[in-house]
């Protein structure tokens, strides 16, 4: 595309019926302690 | 719904309910705009003056392509799957408050400078084993399990910390699971033999340092008032190389006393920190150093500021992680984690030094949320399923918001500390939630 660059296409909506496994880290647990960050969490299955 | 924002030049665009993201020139932007505003037949005639014919149609065919390909404007599908993802809670992770006593006084301290208001104690080594055999027991098929070791200050009760951690270990092999620690600490009472104890068993350690001397100092002091920039430095800065500048985190907190906090994180890049997270503080009303809805266009103009040289540096080769900036865009986790968040209440419990266990380390010590004891286990299983059933579909704010799926509903306790409600959102933290993934989402298309 010339006017569009695409950084990062349809990551939610994969495998809807096989996700939620749940075997992630807790967000809490990292670092922040205060301030509820999840999207930087990484999926175990990955 | 879609979010659009321009920053140093960029126009972001993300497609909240796919998760995509795209950059657009000021052609397909404007394009766009007009499309949202006033419908897709009045885009020729309302920028014709401004962009040829050609130009137009190339933006407008680009952004039908995106919407054919579910990338743009698609639908929130996701509320009807919440029943396929409601299993039976399952514990994951304990935050085992270890001491609840401190060697430091710090002004903005939310545990009462380390007694959480409830008087001075040690955990013993046999409650933190109990607890051990309780998130065994609770966590059900999970293998993966977490232990934060947390005060107050941890390190006054090291050998109870060791004690808990070859329990655990122990009984990690013969249940087969899989026990991560973390040791969260002020560094005052670090030394070799705790750094090289530390290194070998605990794979996350985070050392609170807030950044500038004289900021630090200001806030973090021994008991007698005096600073300890001088003496946590030296040893955090040892600690980090011990990991080679992995695995660890150098926390600070900032307050409205330092709205300027790009130049304590860029600080700490200087001091060759790699791993950095220095966050607002959550501080009550009144208190004086707390972040006022007025500072809140200031700090996002720091958070930009930091951003820029965040790039900056990455493109220098000599760039260092902000915890708040960090966004996994391909490998991130599940939608089904987005909605639900940190799992305070259910996956995860704090447990006080008497071993009574409560929503998370922030609400510890509030007798109307103590839900159980180690040894007889969860008895309020009502507030269990209460932070359970929360997620961005429960809170109105969410609903409606772009970052839902980035920040997944906020933090409940923030949400019932300023509210009383855990389903009612911290309105500063949200904002600068928004502001922190704007940045993020800058960085990304920017490295």
């Amino acid at each position: 595309m010339k006017h569009i660059k695409t950084i990062s296409g349809s990551n939610l909506k994969k495998d809807l019926g096989s996700i939620g496994c749940g075997e992630c880290q807790t967000s809490c647990q990292s670092a922040c302690k205060t301030s509820c960050t999840v999207a930087n969490q990484q999926c175990e299955k990955n | 719904m879609i979010h659009k924002f321009r920053m140093y030049d960029t126009n972001i665009v993300v497609d909240v309910n796919s998760g995509a993201v795209d950059v657009f020139d000021d052609v397909a932007y404007e394009v766009l705009d007009c499309w949202e505003k006033y419908g897709e037949n009045s885009i020729k005639q309302r920028l014709s003056g401004k962009y040829s014919e050609a130009q137009l149609d190339e933006a407008i065919s680009e952004i039908c392509a995106l919407k054919e390909e579910g990338l743009l404007f698609s639908e929130d599908i996701y509320e009807e799957y919440l029943p396929l993802w409601d299993r039976e809670s399952q514990v994951k992770a304990l935050c085992l408050h270890v001491a609840h006593d401190c060697n430091m006084r710090c002004r903005y301290c939310f545990a009462s400078t380390g007694d959480f208001g409830t008087g001075r104690k040690l955990m013993k080594a046999e409650t933190g084993k109990k607890a051990i055999d309780f998130l065994i027991r609770e966590s059900g098929t999970r293998r993966n399990l977490e232990i934060d070791f947390f005060g107050g200050e941890p390190l006054l009760n090291f050998n109870v910390v060791k004690e808990i951690i070859d329990y655990a270990t122990k009984e990690g092999e013969k249940h087969n699971k899989n026990f991560r620690f973390t040791l969260t600490t002020n560094a005052l009472l670090l030394n070799e033999e705790r750094k090289k104890y530390i290194n070998e068993h605990i794979g996350n350690i985070v050392l609170s340092i807030d950044g500038r001397r004289e900021v630090n100092d200001k806030m973090r002091t021994r008991v007698d008032g005096s600073g300890t920039y001088d003496a946590i430095l030296p040893k955090i800065k040892d600690m980090a190389d011990s990991r080679n500048q992995y695995n660890y985190y150098v926390r600070g907190t900032f307050t409205r006393e330092n709205s300027d906090f790009s130049k304590d994180v860029i600080h700490l890049a200087d001091l060759g920190f790699k791993q950095i997270s220095v966050e607002p503080v959550v501080a009550a009303d009144g208190s004086g150093y707390e972040i006022r809805e007025e500072d809140v266009p200031e700090i996002c103009k720091e958070y930009e500021k930091l951003a820029y040289e965040y790039v900056k540096r990455k493109k220098e080769n000599r760039g260092f992680n902000f915890f708040h900036f960090l966004i996994d865009l391909e490998q991130g986790p599940c939608v089904a984690k987005r909605l639900t968040g940190c799992g305070s209440g259910h996956e995860y419990l704090a447990v006080s030094p008497e071993g009574d266990l409560y929503p998370c380390h922030q609400f510890v010590g509030m007798e109307d949320f103590k839900i159980g004891n180690v040894n007889t286990g969860i008895e309020n299983r009502e507030i269990q399923e209460m932070f359970k059933k929360s997620n961005v579909y429960t809170k109105k704010e969410c609903r409606d918001c772009w970052a839902k799926f980035y920040c997944s509903g906020g933090c409940a306790a923030n949400a019932y500390q300023f509210n009383k409600d855990i389903n009612l959102p911290y309105k500063i933290g949200c904002a600068l939630e928004r502001k922190r993934i704007e940045c993020a989402l800058w960085i990304k298309a920017n490295t």
